[in-house]
C-alpha cells in the first residue's frame, strides 16, 4: 500500500521511528490532492504553504526531543462548518463567502494540541443540508469510487477526501446521517458520537439538539484514536457533557463475549435495495461465526423518524440561519430600497435552494396556530423514538442494519426530488433523534463496485462498545483494506 | 388629576424590565459597563457569529431569582430558556434569548402604600432575558446610514410582569418607587431611569358603566415613558383619551384589538404605534444550545438567606421597634440601607427614635443634599450625632441654636459637648426664672396683650422677644410659648 493509502497507527509508527517526516508525509497528500482532486472536488480549500509550515514544525518539535501530541504530523481535513480562526470558514454557502471567523472551533483547538496537521477545508452540502454534497454552492464532489455517482452527504467532501487518500483523517458532522451515509457511500469508518460528547463550539449550527461533530477514517483503530482526541467537555458548549474520555484505543482489540446484537426488523423493509439487505445480512452471519447472538428488536416508530426530523430540524434551521441578515457580517445585496428588503434581497441571493427550502419548512412548522400540530408533536414523537431506542438497548449491546436503503446514487439522480432525497437518510435519522451513538463502516460492494455500509448503534456514552464491535468485523473481513483506483 | 371624581374605573398592568447588576453579559464574558464607545463592550457571542454557543451567567440567574423571591414570587425548580425569533438589525442573532412558558418565578406581589391605603398588586410572572443593542439613526433627514451598536446586546434583563391590579396614577408610581427601592436594596438593579435599567411599558384601559352595562375599552400597551412621573401622566393621559374616544366610536376590548402607543413627553400625549394583531409572531421554542437550568432546595435556601431584611420588613420593625409614625418609618426607608443605618445607630445612643428620625429627615438630610455628600462619607458620624441630640435634650436648646451648633460639628473635628459649651449653651434654664421674665414681658406689653386677646396670633412674638432678648436668644422656644400661653390664660 502507497504511504498515503496507509492508516494512522501505521503512518505514526514509520513517524515515531524516523522513517518519515511531516513534511515528506504532508507533501504525499499534497501530491494526492493535486492528482486527484480537479476529478473528486474534496476540498473547498488546501493551504499548502500553511500545511507545510505546520508539518515543519512538527518536525522541528520532533528534532528538538520536545513531546509530541497524539496525531503529531497527521494531516486531518476538515468540513468547512468548523471554523478556523482568520481562515475563510464558508459552510459552502454565498452568504459566508468571505467569512473569516475569530475564534478556532474546539475540535479544531484539541487537533492543534495534539499536534495534528489542518489539512483544508471540505466540500459539504450548503450549511450541512443534504445527502449528496451536490447542495454546496461551489462544486459537487464525486464518489472515489465512481465519479458519477455521488459522495452522499452532506460530510461529502470530508468522506471522499480519506476514501480517495487525500488526507488520512477527517472530521465531519452529523445531524441526520452526514457523517455515516457519506462514510458508508465511500466505503470508510463514520462515526456520530452521543450527543454531547463532543464540544459543538465553533461548528456552525444547522440544528443544533441534533448536531454533532465525530471522526471519519479508514479503520476503527483511527476512528477511535480520532474520537479521543475530540470528545470531551467543553465550558464554551454547555451540551457538551462533563464525563471522562474512555481510552478507546485500548481496549478496541478486546472481542465483545455474549455479544448480542439487536436487528430491527424495521431497517430491513420495502425500500431495501436487496443487494445491499444480503450484503448486511451476510456481516451479521460473520458476527454470528465470532459467537455474536442476533436478536431481533422492534423499533416501532421508525416510520415517524424522516417526518419528526423534517420538524425538528428545519425549525431548528430556520432560527439558527437567521443571522445571516447581511447587517453585521456575510453576504448583502448591493442594492435595496428598504431594511426589509436588505435582509430578504441578501437571503434570496446568499442561499441556496434547500437552504430557502429549509428555512420556510421550519418557519412554518412554529408558526403560531401550526406550533401544537408540528413542532410539539414532533417532540413528543421524538420522545417515543429514543423509548424505542431504550427499550432495545435493554435487550442487546448494539443495534445493527444498512446505513442506507441503497448504495450511492447517481449525480443529479434525486437532486429535483427533495422527499426521495429526504429518504435516503430514512436509517440514520432516529439515531441523531435519540442522542445515540452511530457507526458506519464497510461491509461489502455492490456488483457495479460501489461500497456497502453496515451501520452499528449504541445507546448514549456506549462509543467503547461500538468501537469494539466494529473491530470485531473488521479483524474478520478486511473490508476497510479496500481502496479504491482513482 | 383626582382619582376618585373620574368617571370610570382605570386598570393598568405594568411590564417592568431591570437590568441585573452583573458585572458581565447574560451568554458571555464581555462587560455590562454603560457608556462605552460604540462597539466595545462586544465579542463574537453577543454578536452573534456563526457557531459559538451562549453559556448561561450563574450570577444573573442568582440576582433573578432574589428580585423574585422579594417579590414575594414562587421560583420554578426547574426552568428552560426560549428563542424568541424576530428580525431587527440591533438583534444579531434575529432571535432574543428569553423564557417562554416556564418562566423561572411566578405568582408573586409587591405590597404599596397610597393615601388610599395599602394593597397588594399582583405579580404574574418574573423571568430572564438578553437585552438588545442600540440602533441610532440618522436624524439630519438627509437619509445617512443607521448605526447599531452592541455594547447592551446580550445585557441580562429581568422582566417583572404586573397584574392588572393597578387603578391610580398614585397606585403607579408608588409600584414603581416600591419596585425601584426594593431591587436597589437587595442590590438587583440600580434601576437607573435615565441610563435605561430601568424601563416600564403601561398596559392601560378603562371600565364604566355605559347605558346600564359595564364596558372596558381597548387595551393600549403604552411606551417610551423615561420616567416614574412620565408612566403616571401617560396612564392618566390615556384613561381620559380611551373614556373618550368610546364616547366617538363606541369600540370595546376584544382579544385582538390591543395597540401598542408611544409616550410623547413633551407633548403629553400617545401616539398609537401599530396593531397587536398586525405585530410579529414571535415563533417561540425552546433554546436548544443551553440546558435547562434545576434549582435544588440548597440553591433556593441560598438565595433567600442572601436577602437581608426587605424595606416593607424594615418600616414594618420601625413602626414595631421604634414606635416611629408611618410616615416616617416610609421616608427613612426610602434613603436606602446605609442611612437606616445610620439613623438606628443614632436613634440607640439618643435612646429617643422620634428625635434621632427627625434629625435624619431633616437636618443631616439637608446637609448631605446641601454639600452633595453621601452618608458613608458624612463627618458627622451616629456616635457624634447621638451625644449632639443627648444635650440638645438636656439643656432643652431651640432648633435655631441646634442647628448652629451641628454645623459646627460638621465643619470641626471638636466634639458635640466643645461645640455646645463654646456656644454657651450648656445653660439651664430654672422654669420660675423664665416665668418672671414672661410676666415681665406681659406687664410691659399692653398692646400685644390685647392684640392676642383679639385673636392676633402673630402677636405672641412681639410677647416672646424679650424674654429671649433677656436670655441672649438661648431660651428654649417651646418652653416660653408654653409658659407665656399659661400666663396669657390665667392674666
Amino acid at each position: 500500500m502507497e504511504l498515503h493509502q496507509r492508516t494512522v497507527s501505521e503512518l505514526l509508527n514509520e513517524m515515531e521511528r524516523g522513517a518519515l517526516s511531516a513534511v515528506e508525509l504532508a507533501r504525499s497528500f499534497l501530491n494526492t490532492v493535486k492528482a486527484h482532486d480537479g476529478r473528486v472536488k474534496a476540498f473547498l480549500n488546501v493551504n499548502e504553504e500553511s500545511i507545510l509550515a505546520q508539518a515543519q514544525a512538527v518536525d522541528a518539535k520532533r528534532q528538538r526531543g520536545e513531546k509530541l501530541g497524539r496525531l503529531a504530523g497527521i494531516p486531518v481535513a476538515l468540513k468547512d462548518n468548523l471554523c478556523l480562526k482568520g481562515e475563510v470558514t464558508t459552510c459552502a454557502s454565498k452568504i459566508l463567502e468571505r467569512f473569516k471567523p475569530p475564534y478556532t472551533a474546539h475540535v479544531v483547538e484539541r487537533l492543534q494540541q495534539e499536534d495534528a496537521i489542518l489539512f483544508g477545508k471540505c466540500n459539504l452540502d450548503e450549511f450541512a443540508m443534504g445527502s449528496s454534497t451536490e447542495n454546496s454552492a461551489y462544486q459537487i464532489t464525486s464518489n472515489p469510487w465512481n465519479s458519477e455517482y455521488t459522495s452522499g452527504g452532506s460530510s461529502g467532501g470530508s468522506a471522499a477526501a480519506v476514501a480517495a487518500s487525500m488526507a488520512p483523517l477527517a472530521l465531519g458532522s452529523d445531524t441526520g446521517g452526514s457523517i455515516r451515509q457519506p462514510a458508508g457511500f465511500c466505503g470508510i469508518v463514520g462515526m456520530k458520537p452521543t450527543y454531547g460528547r463532543v464540544s459543538r463550539y465553533g461548528l456552525v449550527a444547522f440544528a443544533s439538539s441534533l448536531d454533532q461533530i465525530g471522526p471519519l477514517s479508514h479503520d476503527i483503530r483511527d476512528t477511535a484514536l480520532l474520537l479521543e482526541v475530540i470528545a470531551g467537555h467543553d465550558p464554551r458548549d454547555t451540551t457538551s457533557v462533563n464525563r471522562p474520555v474512555p481510552k478507546y484505543t485500548a481496549s478496541l482489540d478486546d472481542p465483545i463475549t455474549g455479544l448480542t446484537i439487536g436487528v430491527p426488523n424495521e431497517f430491513f423493509q420495502k425500500g431495501l435495495d436487496p443487494e445491499v439487505e444480503q450484503t448486511v445480512r451476510t456481516a451479521l452471519k460473520v458476527y454470528e461465526s465470532c459467537g455474536a447472538k442476533l436478536k431481533p428488536v422492534s423499533l416501532p416508530n421508525t416510520e415517524y423518524a424522516v417526518s419528526v426530523y423534517y420538524i425538528v430540524a428545519t425549525a431548528e434551521a430556520s432560527s439558527n440561519l437567521a443571522r445571516y441578515d447581511g447587517v453585521h457580517y456575510g453576504h448583502r445585496a448591493k442594492q435595496f430600497d428598504s431594511m426589509i428588503h436588505m435582509y430578504s434581497r441578501s437571503r434570496g441571493q446568499g442561499f441556496g435552494n434547500e437552504v430557502q427550502r429549509r428555512i420556510m419548512l421550519g418557519t412554518y412548522a412554529l408558526s403560531s396556530g401550526y406550533y401544537d400540530a408540528y413542532y410539539k408533536k414532533a417532540l413528543q414523537v421524538r420522545r417515543l423514538i429514543k423509548n424505542d431506542f431504550d427499550a432495545a438497548f435493554s435487550q442487546c449491546d448494539v443495534v445493527m442494519g444498512p446505513v442506507t436503503p441503497t448504495a450511492a446514487f447517481k449525480i443529479g439522480e434525486k437532486s429535483s426530488d427533495p422527499l426521495s432525497m429526504y429518504l435516503s437518510d430514512i436509517y440514520t435519522i432516529s439515531c441523531n433523534l435519540a442522542g445515540i451513538v452511530g457507526m458506519s463502516m464497510n461491509c461489502g460492494m455492490t456488483k457495479s463496485g460501489l461500497p456497502i455500509g453496515l451501520q452499528i448503534l449504541g445507546k448514549e456514552f456506549d462509543e467503547e462498545k461500538v468501537l469494539r464491535t466494529g473491530r470485531m468485523f473488521e479483524k474478520e473481513t478486511g473490508w476497510h483494506l479496500k481502496r479504491p483506483t482513482l | 388629576m383626582s382619582q376618585t371624581t373620574a368617571p370610570y374605573r382605570l386598570v393598568v398592568g405594568l411590564e417592568v424590565h431591570v437590568q441585573l447588576l452583573t458585572k458581565s453579559k447574560l451568554f458571555c464574558g464581555c462587560t455590562t459597563q454603560f457608556g462605552l464607545p460604540p462597539n466595545t463592550a462586544t465579542c463574537p457571542i453577543c454578536i452573534g457569529m456563526p457557531g459559538v454557543l451562549p453559556v448561561m451567567n450563574r450570577t444573573a440567574f442568582e440576582l433573578g431569582m432574589k428580585a423574585a423571591l422579594a417579590l414575594n414570587c414562587n421560583i420554578a425548580r426547574h426552568t428552560k430558556w426560549d428563542r424568541k425569533n424576530y428580525y431587527y438589525p440591533d438583534l444579531p442573532k434575529n432571535y432574543q434569548i428569553s423564557q417562554y412558558d416556564q418562566p423561572m418565578s411566578y405568582e408573586g406581589y409587591l405590597e404599596i402604600t397610597t393615601e388610599a391605603g395599602t394593597k397588594k398588586v399582583g405579580i404574574i410572572r418574573a423571568h430572564l432575558e438578553e437585552d438588545a443593542g442600540k440602533m441610532m439613526h440618522d436624524e439630519s433627514g438627509r437619509g445617512k446610514e443607521s448605526m447599531v451598536d452592541l455594547n447592551r446586546a446580550g445585557t441580562p434583563l429581568l422582566e417583572i410582569v404586573s397584574h392588572p391590579h393597578i387603578s391610580s396614577g398614585d397606585e403607579v408610581k408608588a409600584y414603581l418607587e416600591e419596585i425601584r427601592l426594593l431591587l436597589r436594596e437587595i442590590g438587583v438593579s440600580d434601576c437607573e431611569m435615565q441610563e435605561g435599567s430601568l424601563r416600564v411599558d403601561a398596559n392601560v384601559n378603562v371600565n364604566f358603566e355605559h347605558e346600564g352595562n359595564t364596558v372596558a375599552t381597548p387595551i393600549v400597551e403604552v411606551k417610551n415613558v423615561n420616567s416614574i412621573r412620565a408612566v403616571e401622566r401617560a396612564v392618566q393621559y390615556e384613561a381620559q383619551r380611551q373614556f373618550d374616544q368610546f364616547h366617538v366610536d363606541h369600540i370595546v376590548m376584544n382579544p385582538t384589538n390591543k395597540v401598542t402607543a408611544k409616550w410623547i413627553d413633551d407633548q403629553g400625549r400617545t401616539e398609537v404605534l401599530r396593531r397587536k394583531e398586525e405585530a410579529a409572531d414571535y415563533r417561540y421554542f425552546p433554546e436548544p444550545d443551553l440546558v435547562t437550568v434545576e434549582v435544588d432546595d440548597a440553591w433556593l435556601e441560598r438565595s433567600k438567606n442572601s436577602l437581608g431584611e426587605l424595606p416593607s420588613q424594615k418600616r414594618e420593625r420601625y413602626l414595631k421597634e421604634y414606635q416611629l409614625p408611618a410616615y416616617d418609618a416610609k421616608q427613612l426607608v426610602l434613603q436606602g440601607h446605609a442611612f437606616c443605618d445610620y439613623f438606628e445607630q443614632t436613634a440607640k445612643a439618643v435612646g429617643d427614635a422620634k428625635l434621632a428620625s427627625n434629625w435624619c429627615q431633616n437636618q443631616v438630610m439637608q446637609l448631605m443634599n446641601d454639600r452633595g455628600l453621601e452618608i458613608k462619607d458624612f463627618s458627622v458620624t451616629s456616635d457624634r450625632l447621638a451625644s449632639l441630640l443627648v444635650l440638645i435634650k438636656k439643656y432643652n436648646i431651640n432648633m435655631a441654636r441646634s442647628k448652629d451648633a451641628f454645623v459646627q460639628l460638621l465643619e470641626t473635628n471638636d466634639t458635640a459637648e466643645a461645640i455646645i459649651k463654646k456656644l454657651g449653651l450648656d445653660v439651664t434654664f430654672d422654669p420660675a426664672m423664665l416665668r418672671d421674665l414672661v410676666k415681665k414681658s406681659i406687664a410691659g406689653n399692653a398692646k400685644a396683650v390685647a392684640d392676642v386677646k383679639a385673636g392676633k396670633g402673630k402677636a405672641i412674638d412681639a410677647l416672646m422677644g424679650p424674654v429671649m432678648k433677656e436670655t441672649k436668644g438661648k431660651a428654649p422656644m417651646d418652653l416660653v410659648r408654653q409658659i407665656l400661653q399659661e400666663e396669657l390664660q390665667s392674666a
